[in-house]
């Protein structure tokens, strides 16, 4: 431990801890625009300068290691002179339409210009004038309102690799780009979004489907239909000032009913629906010889990723299509059918944690009911917006059920919202299809929780099948190489893998309630697994609602039909 | 041996590898291959040789972090880009043999594998002719495989893409290794994790043609020359108003006066005088007696900066020459941090308009505040430097730039 002084506080911290942490555990909150706790410090901004006794200049927070017996001053008269100042020379880049913007009472930079009382702007006003990028699916960039701090730049190509954006130009006009200026949609982007939950001021920020939604709901020709995936229930609460973690499904429900939504279903259902057909993929390859390890396919933002930078390990990913398209099918052929509704009438409509389903749901590919399977994705936080602008008061608004046949769901379909959890639903159907036992536990708590890579082994009737699960794309990178070396050699570290393209699973999806921190998405993953823990039935194989689908129209997982509506394939990019 | 024409003497000489031999060069290198590395690090520890890339830090110091892990390189600083400075190109043009021979001893003192000179994009000829120079060490075996049976060293010519904050060392290696030219935050200092994560030791065109000096002649031959403190030749570059502009060598300590009188004289009568390039202050004439090192010019709250010297005469507008500043720093700000992103772009639009008869009255406060700003939170010695030359031309001629706001005042008030 190393004991310094922060102001008048003199505290003990553990070795390596930064001055600017040092000074949190000391009650005092240095202001700072481009340094986020999740992150890798970046020194950009010069808003956490402290003064430190022993030093000629004055030292950033953020990137200053605390030492023995370091004595920090965080308020002097210079220093406070420093912070509005450098508050002025930002806004005077900053376009003033607060009123309108998406990140109003979210946004970093207005919060500390509040905090530090800008009343009058000195500087010269100035903004750039540049176009909206609105070619990516999921994602808007507003750079007008970037101010260059590089957290998005460091998520994209720290935690993501995806490596989409960088700096380019120099001094008043760096601008955060993609390579050579091209489009964000014509970019190795996967849209997964993460930039928009690191953003701090409204420079980025989610595809809006709100007002298409709105026009669906008012066209009385138009039968809507919900489906909510698992981890929008354990996030949506925080816009309403809830913990995070707290479950809050059937008030989902009840406000989607009241919004007017026709028919409410849950991807829950299409995720037991996935390990049914995934888990008999995956028996299927391992008896028969087939391509092996298989990997997982329904995290979007992965597909893209691999289809870009592992065109060669294509034929390892699973056929099936991810949980939101198989429901979107579903709706439009077999609800229809027994509903007897013209699909042609029907929209469909999903609640994703995701800015990247936008972009799945807009693939070309995704048409296998004769028409666009999803037509509206909405994010986590555009539903909040709606559930504002409706006026329902969320917090207290009463519990409902979904619509029965495509709604039912067990514990394995709610954790597929947390890192790990598609394969501890699939190693539990697995292991009881394969050997007809009961498993004594069903709890994998080894592929459980936040860690970046997460490896077990389960004996199936004699055969050791090793699993491997990754969260965040970077780690996706790391053990997709150690696949792709090991392949050369011929050999093979797994038999099937997880892959989420986002930190901690879906729960920290980019279209998740803000701020979307780790520690956040730490206490969501605590939810699903309550949730998972609290539920009747907790295998994907014993949902009736599902057996029911498989008898009245699949016929059996892997069946033909199934192979015609639930599966897909990818395109190298 | 002539002390004043140590650099200056190869003016008249062909830049080839024999008119080196002949002038006593690559005696240095052999003299250093028959020492350990210990010895050479306490000769040069022993000449007090200080950089002479701008900062002035300890040659002796950097080069004492080698732990012998390899592989580690030694980068030659020759990304000449401040402003009236053009001192390491009189040495790569006339003596390119006496930076290499330097070049050479700093590698086998620190271990070295690798060699790189990271030259400015601008100096194209420069390069190709570098390119030759480096063949013909080659050829005599001063460079390349087995210049002894356990030392081989090679050198890479990389060129700059013409940014002025690659100057900065971390910024020079992020571009070398082919990132933005952006500098990073030490620690690490390049000599723990620099090229690659490797120890890289980092030393400008004169100060490694310094070392073959010490090396050829001895250390305390070295600190017969200059003062106590800053030993050693130098040389200074004086441009702007001055009768025959150039480089010119003196030995540190020099006065301004002895110097600008080298060049010939002040044309018309002298205003102010810009030590140690565009991030050193502006000062009026009384600079003339201020003696050239780096302790007296940090006495005189300057720097000496690379030894240019811009000499200004009563034609010269003060406020013309903070615009073009100005400019120049807005231009050169790599964009990384927001006071310097930020703060240049402002000073710049300032300076401007009060050029253009749009100044305002509070821009003068504003430009020293925002000036103050920079220097208490810009990331790299670039942004902190900015505060040199605008505070010293609002304090030095402060008259001159409001006379321009009032008289200004006066012509809006007449037009309405």
């Amino acid at each position: 431990m190393i004991t310094l002084t922060i102001d008048k506080t003199t505290i003990q911290v553990a070795k390596g801890t930064s001055v600017l942490d040092a000074a949190k555990q000391a009650g005092v909150d240095i202001p700072t625009l481009c340094r986020h706790e999740d992150l890798t410090p970046l020194g950009t901004c010069g808003m956490c300068m402290v003064d430190i006794d022993g030093f000629k200049d004055l030292q950033r927070a953020c990137i200053t290691e605390a030492v023995e017996g370091m004595q920090v001053q965080t308020n002097t008269p210079q220093l406070r002179k420093l912070r509005r100042g450098l508050l002025e020379l930002v806004l005077a880049t900053h376009p003033d339409d607060c009123l309108q913007c998406i990140k109003h009472g979210s946004c970093e930079l207005q919060k500390l210009a509040d905090r530090f009382e800008i009343r009058t702007l000195r500087y010269d006003k100035y903004t750039r004038g540049l176009p909206l990028d609105r070619t990516a699916a999921g994602i808007v960039r507003d750079m007008n309102k970037c101010i260059g701090c590089g957290r998005c730049v460091s998520v994209c190509h720290e935690v993501q690799s995806v490596k989409a954006i960088d700096f380019m130009g120099r001094g008043s006009d760096t601008i955060i780009s993609p390579g050579y200026g091209v489009s964000m949609g014509s970019s190795v982007c996967v849209n997964c979004g993460q930039c928009i939950v690191y953003c701090p001021t409204g420079a980025l920020y989610e595809k809006e489907m709100i007002d298409e939604v709105w026009e669906a709901l008012d066209d009385p020709k138009k039968v809507v239909v919900a489906q909510v995936a698992p981890a929008v229930r354990v996030a949506l609460g925080e816009e309403f000032g809830m913990a995070p973690g707290s479950l809050v499904i059937g008030k989902i429900y009840s406000a989607l009913r009241s919004l007017g939504i026709d028919y409410i279903f849950d991807t829950n259902f299409s995720a037991d629906l996935t390990i049914l057909e995934e888990g008999t993929e995956l028996l299927e390859r391992l008896s028969s010889g087939g391509t092996l390890p298989l990997i997982t396919s329904c995290s979007p933002g992965w597909i893209k990723f691999g289809e870009t930078y592992y065109p060669e390990l294509l034929d390892h990913v699973s056929t099936c299509k991810s949980p939101q398209q198989m429901l979107g099918t579903i709706i439009k052929t077999y609800f229809a059918k027994t509903h007897t509704i013209d699909p042609e009438n029907i929209v469909s409509l999903s609640i994703m944690p995701c800015t990247a389903k936008k972009f799945e749901a807009a693939r070309p590919e995704m048409n296998d009911s004769g028409y666009q399977d999803v037509d509206y994705v909405l994010t986590t936080r555009e539903l909040a917006r709606m559930i504002r602008q409706a006026g329902l008061q969320f917090k207290s608004i009463q519990e409902e059920n979904p619509d029965p046949v495509l709604s039912q769901y067990t514990g394995a379909a709610t954790i597929f919202g947390a890192s790990g959890g598609v394969m501890e639903a699939a190693i539990r159907s697995a292991y009881e299809l394969k050997t007809q036992k009961t498993l004594g536990s069903l709890d994998f708590t080894d592929l459980r929780g936040i860690e970046g890579i997460k490896k077990a082994s389960v004996d199936i009737e004699g055969t050791e099948v090793r699993v491997a699960v990754s969260n965040g794309l970077s780690n996706a990178r790391k053990l997709l190489n150690i696949v792709a070396e090991a392949k050369e050699r011929g050999e093979m570290p797994f038999h099937f893998i997880e892959i989420m393209a986002c930190r901690g699973g879906c729960i920290g999806g980019g279209g998740q309630p803000l701020e979307n921190t780790l520690a956040k998405r730490a206490q969501r993953i605590e939810g699903l697994y309550a949730e998972d823990k609290n539920l009747p039935i907790r295998k994907s194989h014993e949902n009736a609602e599902v057996l029911g689908l498989y008898k009245e129209f699949l016929q059996k997982p892997g069946s033909e039909i199934s192979h015609h509506l639930l599966h897909t394939h990818y395109t190298a990019r | 041996m002539n002390q004043t024409d140590l650099f200056l003497r190869f003016k008249n000489l062909s830049p080839n590898i024999d008119d080196y031999l002949n002038e006593n060069g690559y005696s240095g290198l052999r003299t250093a291959l028959t020492l350990t590395s210990a010895q050479i690090i306490e000769k040069i520890e022993k000449a007090r040789l200080l950089g002479r890339g701008g900062a002035g830090f300890p040659t002796a110091i950097k080069w004492k972090a080698s732990t012998g892990k390899t592989p580690s390189y030694i980068v030659c600083n020759a990304d000449e880009g401040e402003p009236g400075t053009f001192k390491d190109r009189f040495i790569m043009t006339h003596s390119p043999h006496m930076m290499i021979e330097g070049m050479v001893i700093a590698a086998y003192a620190v271990k070295a594998t690798k060699g790189y000179i990271y030259i400015r994009g601008e100096y194209p000829e420069i390069a190709s002719n570098l390119e030759n120079s480096l063949l013909e060490a080659e050829q005599r075996g001063y460079l390349g495989k087995n210049i002894t049976k356990d030392f081989s060293f090679s050198i890479e010519i990389i060129k700059g893409g013409g940014s002025y904050v690659v100057g900065d060392e971390t910024a020079l290696l992020n571009s070398l290794m082919g990132n933005r030219g952006i500098p990073w935050n030490k620690p690490p200092f390049p000599a723990e994790k620099g090229l690659w994560e490797q120890p890289t030791y980092i030393n400008n065109v004169e100060t490694l043609a310094c070392v073959s000096l010490i090396l050829q002649y001895g250390s305390d031959w070295f600190r017969s020359i200059g003062t106590p403190e800053s030993p050693g030749p130098k040389l200074y570059c004086i441009s702007g108003k001055v009768q025959s502009p150039g480089v010119y060598e003196a030995p540190m300590g020099s006065t301004v006066r002895d110097l600008i009188s080298l060049a010939g004289g002040v044309i018309g009568t002298l205003k102010a005088i810009q030590i140690g390039g565009t991030a050193g202050p502006i000062y009026p004439s009384e600079a003339l007696d201020f003696h050239l090192d780096f302790k007296s010019m940090s006495s005189k709250g300057g720097i000496l900066g690379s030894g240019a010297i811009v000499v200004m005469n009563t034609d010269t507008s003060m406020a013309e020459v903070l615009e073009v500043e100005m400019r120049f720093f807005a231009e050169e700000s790599c964009g990384k941090c927001f006071p310097c992103r930020y703060g240049t772009r402002q000073l710049s639009f300032m300076a401007n308009n009060i050029v253009l008869g749009k100044g305002k009255r509070d821009f003068l406060e504003l430009m020293e505040e925002t000036a103050d700003i920079m220097k208490g939170s810009s990331f790299c010695p670039f942004g902190k430097s900015v505060e040199m030359p605008v505070k010293s031309v609002l304090n030095n001629f402060s008259g001159e730039l409001h006379a321009l706001i009032r008289q200004n005042d006066y012509i809006r008030e007449v037009q309405i």
